[in-house]
């Protein structure tokens, strides 16, 4: 989620894959539990009112996501879909999706969940006007430039989307631009979210009390210090609460969160502070946890430049990728924080295939050499690396530069911006030279969203200038597969483009370093480095 | 008197405007653009982006957006939050707070500082003056950030008579180790400032004479002695308190305090103008107030100043 990838970006810190291989949590487990009793959650003040389409930060994130339940989310254990609000999302041509929706879903208020639930947010959602911050999530559907005309300052001249249809309360359809065959995988983002009648008619006072139709419903905002929430009795979904709800405690450092933790006056946390990296697992024993994330960090060209864009240079980035020791860099700057990328895809993601890379992601000084020699060499011989110096990025960039320094003689340096918006003032601006910092955090966990949205020509988040007439190919191809397994192996083709063209090197996926009290147990961590929320058990 | 102090306060209208205006202009001028940086790392929406733009009015000449900032101001509306709340609600939440941590150091200063000041300044060159010396000098020496964290770990994480982080800010006797924390190096200024006054003082002609009329030793410290030496020391508390109020940051931080310091570095960070011009206006009424307390406050302690 965008949210997770603001944090990521600005605190260095954290977020998301597919748990499928190693929770390992789970410890002191299995004694009795209180269904009842709350438990305490370490997480930052939203940044935006608490609007399902507003949320971009893991602040109002997660706190959303325990309060509304979409037509379908993804199973924290294996990272599969799973429908929640959805009995069935069909389609016959990869461009009309028929949904059906389970009856008996309320919202906290006791209204029902039904079809015009979802159609009247979604519309009200892409709606220039309603200043949503996720409003392009909704772009794929047919008639979105209605409601959000793509130049700056133009007027909506609908309220409505074409492409959304209510039938009767338990089902719409929703008809798509073109074909997108993993579409049913976004619909369990936060922005997707179903929204009550009352809604409409105060959507600013919502913001502030949100109402919603999830596992946990809204009690209290104490502003910077907690978000109280209960668990709603009549909740529907597949997941029901084994505890009595969430407390969302404000940090504004994760140092005060982990002093917190230990003296168990903080029950979860999401991320330990890179200063306790290295005692977590003494200080905390069985209680820490080290699982997979679906993020990624890698480093991009700036192809727009007429010295990154020549036929050969891609044998340059290859080698610069060769050059960096990803094994020694991620286990000793980053205390085995990290792990060695192979892929642009992140770790466990559905679609993940390590190796894609090749050996172009494997430390080798000779060949490093040998291809940017091939290539032409590096403009000047010298490059730089654009990051922003508030999100902890330093010493990592400072490695890289070092690893490719001794290893291949071309002269290296990182280039700090002040904070995370001037670096992407510069980065979106095409103000910086050679390369920068970027990385990518899932919001669904396939590995189209690591590739479509980033690699694909003009791509919205495509900063590099990449622009593959092959690679953007497959992926329209995969796009129009019959299902999302197809989708996902097609994608995989495409993929592996990238390995010639080397638009960005991969360098290493992110993992969730936490851990738990003495009070709760039963916590396991999904690939977007949430808890499971409703799974949690608190010591009773 | 009276016209000492409408004039003072008739001064601070220029001080009022003067910093407001440097202080939009400076938030104006921080790099990068904060609606882009709502969106992370993902691309922008243009049309979105000009559409918030447009709701902060951060598409007018900044000139302009000063002008109806404080056309608000003066209708008692400090503008709203990216979070969509009011600032004046926001500062309404966060100063109680920082007030009550700054009062807490503030206590401490006087309560401990000008004691060992005094008697550090009285008793010169004993063992307890050598103490006092060594001990502010270290105080003095040791960042606030370490000290915090010592002082976290050691009464939080260690022994456990504490909470390492404040729980609930209203309860005073939890903002006791922030507030010790807080003013520590205050603390230690307060007591050298005291003792060297002090021991400049005694030599003084005044205190000569007294001595030589013969008055009892409690009246010649209380009413000579000490109410010339502490015109510095009250200089200094008065301006430290405006210090104290704006820089709890560090200390909020370590201890997770929502108040001023907190609020005011992240929104300093997402560059929310609003919000930043608010709290710093009030912290700017806060420094002219103490400022204007101490220049009246030497009027009581020297009557010299007073008919001036």
């Amino acid at each position: 989620m965008p949210a997770a990838r603001m944090r990521w970006a600005v605190v260095g810190a954290t977020s998301v894959a597919l748990v499928a291989t190693g929770c390992s949590s789970s410890g002191g487990g299995g004694g009795p539990s209180n269904s009842s009793a709350t438990f305490s959650y370490q997480s930052s003040e939203p940044q935006n009112p608490l609007q399902p389409a507003n949320a971009n930060e893991v602040g109002g994130g997660r706190i959303l996501q325990n309060l509304f339940k979409g037509l379908i989310d993804y199973d924290p254990n294996s990272g599969e879909m799973r429908n929640q609000v959805a009995e069935n999302i069909a389609s016959s041509d990869a461009q009309t999706f028929n949904v059906t929706l389970k009856s008996g879903w309320t919202f906290h208020d006791g209204t029902p969940v039904t079809a015009s639930s979802f159609v009247n947010a979604w519309n009200w959602a892409a709606n220039t006007k309603n200043n949503q911050i996720n409003s392009s999530w909704f772009s794929d559907i047919e008639g979105y430039n209605d409601v959000h005309p793509s130049g700056a300052g133009a007027t909506p001249t609908k309220d409505t989307m074409s492409g959304l249809t209510v039938t009767d309360d338990t089902h719409f359809t929703i008809k798509l631009t073109s074909k997108v065959a993993y579409f049913p995988m976004k619909l369990g983002y936060i922005a997707f979210s179903p929204l009550p009648e009352g809604f409409f008619k105060d959507p600013d006072g919502y913001g502030q009390k949100p109402v919603g139709n999830g596992p946990y419903q809204f009690v209290s905002w104490d502003h910077n210090s907690q978000v109280v929430t209960k668990t709603y009795p009549n909740y529907q979904g597949v997941d029901k609460p084994k505890n009595g709800g969430v407390v969302f405690k404000m940090y504004t450092t994760a140092e005060a969160a982990y002093a917190d933790l230990q003296s168990n006056n903080l029950d979860v946390m999401d991320q330990v502070p890179p200063s306790a990296l290295a005692n977590y697992k003494n200080d905390l024993g069985d209680r820490a946890i080290d699982a997979p994330q679906g993020a990624i960090q890698n480093v991009g060209f700036t192809l727009y430049q007429p010295e990154w864009s020549g036929p050969n240079t891609a044998k340059v980035r290859q080698g610069l990728s060769m050059a960096i020791d990803r094994d020694t860099i991620t286990k000793t700057v980053l205390q085995g924080s990290r792990s060695p990328a192979s892929a642009w895809t992140a770790e466990g993601v559905d679609g993940y295939k390590a190796g894609t890379c090749g050996d172009f992601c494997t430390f080798n000084a000779d060949k490093a050499k040998q291809l940017i020699t091939e290539g032409g060499g590096v403009p000047g011989n010298s490059l730089k690396i654009t990051y922003n110096a508030d999100g902890g990025h330093k010493e990592w960039v400072d490695a890289v530069c070092n690893s490719i320094r001794q290893a291949t003689g071309v002269n290296c340096v990182g280039d700090p911006k002040t904070d995370f918006k001037t670096a992407r003032a510069a980065i979106t601006g095409h103000q910086i030279n050679g390369m920068f910092r970027t990385g990518w955090v899932q919001d669904y966990p396939l590995n189209a969203n690591f590739l479509a949205d980033v690699y694909k020509t003009g791509a919205a988040s495509n900063d590099f200038g990449y622009s593959s007439p092959q690679f953007d190919q497959l992926a329209n191809q995969a796009d129009q597969a019959a299902s999302v397994q197809d989708s996902a192996t097609g994608y995989q083709k495409a993929e592996a483009v990238l390995a010639q063209d080397m638009p960005a090197i991969p360098l290493w996926y992110y993992r969730t370093n936490s851990g738990y009290s003495t009070k709760v147990q039963n916590v396991k961590f999904d690939s977007f480095g949430n808890p499971a929320w409703t799974q949690v058990e608190v010591k009773g | 008197m009276g016209h000492y102090v409408i004039r003072r306060v008739l001064q601070m209208i220029p001080v009022f405007f003067g910093a407001t205006f440097l202080i939009f202009m400076m938030v104006y001028m921080l790099p990068g653009d904060p609606i882009a940086a709502m969106f992370g790392d993902k691309a922008a929406d243009p049309a979105q982006v000009a559409a918030l733009r447009h709701k902060y009015h951060l598409d007018e000449p900044w000139w302009k957006q000063y002008f109806i900032y404080m056309g608000n101001v003066f209708q008692l509306d400090f503008g709203t939050s990216f979070t969509g709340r009011p600032v004046s609600e926001i500062m309404a939440d966060a100063f109680p707070v920082t007030i009550r941590l700054a009062f807490v150091a503030f206590f401490f200063e006087i309560v401990i500082g000008l004691p060992l000041g005094l008697l550090a300044g009285l008793k010169r060159g004993s063992f307890a003056d050598t103490g006092v010396l060594l001990i502010t000098l270290v105080v003095i020496s040791i960042p606030v950030f370490v000290l915090g964290y010592i002082a976290q770990t050691i009464f939080a994480t260690n022994l456990g008579w504490v909470t390492p982080t404040v729980q609930d800010s209203t309860d005073i006797t939890q903002l006791i180790l922030p507030g010790a924390v807080l003013a520590s190096l205050s603390l230690a200024y307060v007591a050298r400032l005291t003792r060297t006054s002090i021991g400049e003082n005694l030599r003084a002609d005044y205190m000569r004479t007294a001595i030589a009329k013969g008055l009892p030793r409690r009246t010649i410290i209380s009413r000579h002695l000490l109410r010339n030496s502490l015109i510095p020391v009250v200089t200094f508390l008065g301006t430290d308190l405006g210090a104290l109020m704006g820089g709890a940051i560090v200390t909020e931080g370590i201890f997770n305090i929502a108040g001023v310091g907190n609020i005011l570095y992240k929104a300093i960070r997402t560059k929310e103008g609003p919000t930043v011009v608010g709290i710093v206006t009030v912290l700017v009424i806060v420094y002219l107030v103490a400022s204007l307390v101490v220049d009246l406050l030497y009027a009581i302690l020297d009557p010299r100043i007073r008919y001036a």
